[in-house]
């Protein structure tokens, strides 16, 4: 039996059609349940630092956007605050960025709303195309030269105008941009923090979802009354490694 | 060129619950069988233990469990007018991959169909004579009853550990089960789970109007279980990781938690993953399959000779092998003609959203199965005289576990982004639920699979192509259940609810069920289906077709029940009759 990293990575590679240097053929497995001690497919947690798929002008873009869709108010911390853009940056130089697990192969046609996403770019040229768009049309509209540069209320009126198609992106569907980023911010927001968004659960903590939790046997029929845990990550909390 | 292997027995072409049932089945009657699986051995301590296996992003949204598109999809329009596209991300549906497919990430609802479902043309015309069911409603009897079905359901309630409460026991109605159900020979092998507070709330509205609301039948454990082949089985833990996740837990049945510990140890026994069939030899002759072509994850290729095959893919992987193959007619929508592709049906859903201001829910605590049901307007259960429509489902409130990328609801009106959504969601995610409609879909002409003219896979063989769209049938059925649940939500006396009626063509987008079926049906002659009662082919004596391909049409409940109580129907009838004289056990 190979590891498991590489069975994973080779199937992958069979379904982007790639030839695979020295792949061993079919595993045959009689006797047992394969398993060997220690082997686990465990997620790869996120590595702090800067942008790596953005440049500083697409940055400063998704940083004044995301902070639109969820903005740090009364309630507490938003989307930039709960490190959504370095989650986005993490996923479009990974796996979902390149659309690896899609249907890629042409032709390519636009169809009708219920055949559901037919553009040729994968998820990382979707973003590339539609933040450059976007700065370029509000320099175009004239009140400031980036999107960043807006006032919250402009800002607002913008997205509002790109969620209803009133505002057109170029090189990329409008309206499949949008879909996205809103999922995409969605996700930052309230995934597990080892993908780099979710900072200290703040998306959990604002709503209540106690997070990685394996055992809810003594609060099943506790109706009524509030969950007395506080949340969890995969790797624990924030205080466990603090002193 | 194909390098040619030693023969074998018994090929099994997919390696999820059916192939896992046959593979146990048939190596118990002494057969070397072979299992061809494509994807890659997967198993809880390796791919989704309790340490990393409550991870929404990575399982559900990133899709981990699931079939990816960049192998193969499938093309979708809503009818033959159209051009069909791929479906190039998931949505509507969630097919499986590796080991176990699509029986890793469901949720354990584990139903029987009615006795009338198995009669759906029949039962229908006497009751509600012959202008009941329009002239495109090719709806056919399935050739097999209720009854006959009954000891192996009971087979597989007892393999899983299904958890739940009898509502009829060998025709006596049971206070607390479901009072529509076929008899049962005896009880489920364990209590129904402990309820949280919204089935709770659900179950006291529903009484309050008249209604007799049950437990999900759950393939998640109410307790520990040992099952009949002795493996085990822990108790469930409401995490809400179920479904659309693997169970880190060993609390839901899946082939790796009930059959695989025994079958892979039997020394008749083989699988080989990473490899992919991508063609059945048949001998149109000889009406037999002789061999299988499979290509392993180097891309070499191998032909795999059999005496029997059994086709134990994802029913659209199924109808598209028999295409590519060429066992079978295919169907023709404008004729009616030819059988491979025909009836392709799928199920309609709809909910309620309900909002407390009270109500503390913690609606994240939960299991795949874990709610309470009524099952009144489900199949024929109630009279539908004037309704202008047959069929049904079943309205529940099954707590699943509210992750919240996927379940954040709303009030009707709300924005979708900026803070007043972010105030909305704050105060509304613990004090709210669902009610959900499960509803049947009849088959129709005009709704079919066959092969795309244009889209290929990754080995350049034509995609399968999907051909579908909801019909005023099941729009108007659906309208009616969607109603009686907010009748059920309103009785529940919230701050307010939001009623999701599914309006217009069916949508590959939104996830609604990974509920397909039919393309290879099984029924009483060749002219109108494509396998007999015991799912094997009216073309190739020696070829079983498993899964819900064989359904004629979409019954309102969940099928993995009924696609493993036909999988231990067929592996009976092949060990009991089809190994004492090989050849077709229905003469046509």
């Amino acid at each position: 039996m190979a590891k498991r990293k590489l069975s994973r990575r080779r199937l992958l590679a069979a379904a982007a059609g790639l030839p695979l240097a020295g792949a061993a053929s079919a595993q045959v497995i009689r006797g047992d349940m394969p398993w060997r001690e220690g082997e686990a497919d465990a997620p790869t947690p996120v590595q702090g630092g800067g942008y790596k798929f953005f440049n500083p002008a697409e940055a400063a873009c998704i940083e004044a956007v995301v902070a639109r869709l969820i903005p740090r108010d009364e309630l507490g911390p938003g989307a930039v605050e709960a490190g959504v853009p370095i989650f986005i940056d993490r996923q479009l130089i990974g796996e979902f960025g390149r659309g690896a697990r899609w249907y890629m192969q042409g032709p390519w046609g636009s169809g009708e709303k219920t055949q559901g996403y037919q553009t040729r770019l994968t998820p990382a040229a979707v973003y590339r195309a539609a933040l450059k768009s976007i700065d370029d049309l509000v320099g175009r509209e004239g009140k400031a030269a980036t999107f960043a540069k807006l006032g919250p209320a402009d800002q607002d009126d913008f997205l509002h105008r790109l969620e209803k198609g009133q505002v057109q992106l170029s090189g990329v569907e409008t309206k499949t941009f949008f879909d996205m980023l809103l999922q995409n911010t969605m996700e930052g927001f309230w995934s597990d923090p080892i993908y780099g968004g979710n900072r200290d659960m703040v998306g959990w903590k604002l709503i209540g979802f106690p997070g990685a939790r394996y055992d809810n046997r003594p609060f099943v029929t506790q109706y009524g009354k509030p969950y007395p845990l506080p949340p969890v990550g995969l790797m624990g909390r924030p205080a466990w490694s603090r002193s | 060129m194909a390098t040619r292997l030693p023969p074998v027995d018994v090929l099994i072409v997919g390696f999820g619950w059916t192939g896992a049932i046959l593979g146990q089945e048939l190596t118990d009657a002494g057969l070397n069988v072979l299992a061809l699986e494509r994807g890659a051995w997967r198993d809880t301590p390796i791919d989704f233990p309790p340490t990393f296996d409550q991870d929404e992003l990575r399982y559900y949204w990133r899709h981990e469990l699931f079939e990816p598109l960049a192998h193969e999809t499938l093309t979708v329009r809503n009818n033959v007018s159209e051009t069909a596209l791929p479906m190039r991300r998931l949505g509507s549906f969630l097919p499986g991959i590796n080991v176990g497919g699509a029986g890793v990430h469901w949720n354990g609802q584990t139903w029987r169909f009615l006795p009338s479902d198995f009669l759906a043309r029949s039962h229908n015309q006497s009751r509600y004579g012959a202008k009941a069911i329009p002239p495109d409603m090719t709806i056919q009897d399935w050739g097999v009853t209720y009854d006959e079905l009954e000891p192996h359901y009971d087979k597989f309630e007892y393999l899983c550990g299904i958890s739940g409460k009898a509502g009829n026991l060998q025709g006596a109605i049971q206070p607390g089960g479901n009072p529509f159900e076929g008899p049962r020979r005896r009880e489920y092998p364990n209590p129904p789970l402990a309820m949280s507070y919204p089935p709770t709330l659900f179950a006291e509205a529903a009484r309050s109007l008249g209604h007799s609301p049950f437990p999900q039948p759950a393939a998640n454990m109410s307790r520990p279980y040992v099952n009949p082949l002795g493996v085990q089985l822990g108790p469930c833990t409401y995490c809400g990781f179920c479904e659309k996740f693997g169970c880190g837990n060993y609390s839901k049945a899946s082939a790796q938690t009930t059959i695989l510990p025994v079958l892979m140890k039997k020394p008749n026994f083989t699988l080989r993953t990473e490899s992919e069939v991508i063609k059945l030899n048949y001998d149109a002759a000889a009406k037999r399959v002789v061999s299988a072509t499979y290509v392993d994850a180097s891309g070499q290729e191998f032909e795999q000779p059999a005496e029997m095959v059994i086709l134990a893919a994802y029913i659209l992987h199924n109808v598209r092998l028999l295409l590519l193959s060429g066992i079978g007619q295919p169907y023709d929508p404008q004729s009616g003609q030819g059988v491979i592709g025909k009836n392709y049906a799928y199920q309609i859903t709809s909910s309620v959203n309900v909002f407390f201001d009270d109500k503390v829910l913690n609606p994240f605590i939960g299991a795949g199965a874990h709610g309470m049901v009524v099952d009144k307007y489900n199949g024929d259960n109630f009279d539908h005289s004037g309704l202008g429509f047959i069929g049904g489902g079943y309205i529940g409130n099954i707590q699943t576990g509210a992750r919240p990328i996927e379940t954040h609801p709303t009030p009707e009106g709300t924005p979708k982004w900026g803070s007043a959504w972010k105030k909305a969601v704050a105060a509304n995610y613990l004090k709210s639920m669902s009610i959900a409609t499960h509803g049947a879909v009849m088959s129709h002409r005009g709704n079919y699979l066959d092969l795309d003219p244009t889209y290929r896979d990754v080995y350049g063989r034509p995609l399968l192509r999907m051909t579908f769209d909801f019909t005023d049938n099941e729009h108007r059925m659906s309208d009616y259940i969607t109603d009686r649940a907010a009748e059920i939500a309103r009785a529940m006396n919230p701050r307010e609810i939001k009623v999701n009626y599914r309006k217009g063509s069916w949508d590959v987008v939104p996830y609604q069920t990974t509920h397909n079926t039919g393309g290879a049906i099984m029924g009483k002659d060749p002219k109108s289906s494509a396998i007999n009662r015991y799912l094997q082919s009216w073309d190739a004596h020696n070829l079983f077709v498993m899964g819900s391909t064989a359904f004629p049409q979409n019954p309102g409940y969940n099928p993995t029940g009924t696609v493993a109580a036909l999988a231990y129907f067929s592996a009976d009838a092949i060990k009991n009759q089809y190994l004492k004289s090989p050849g077709f056990l229905v003469h046509a």
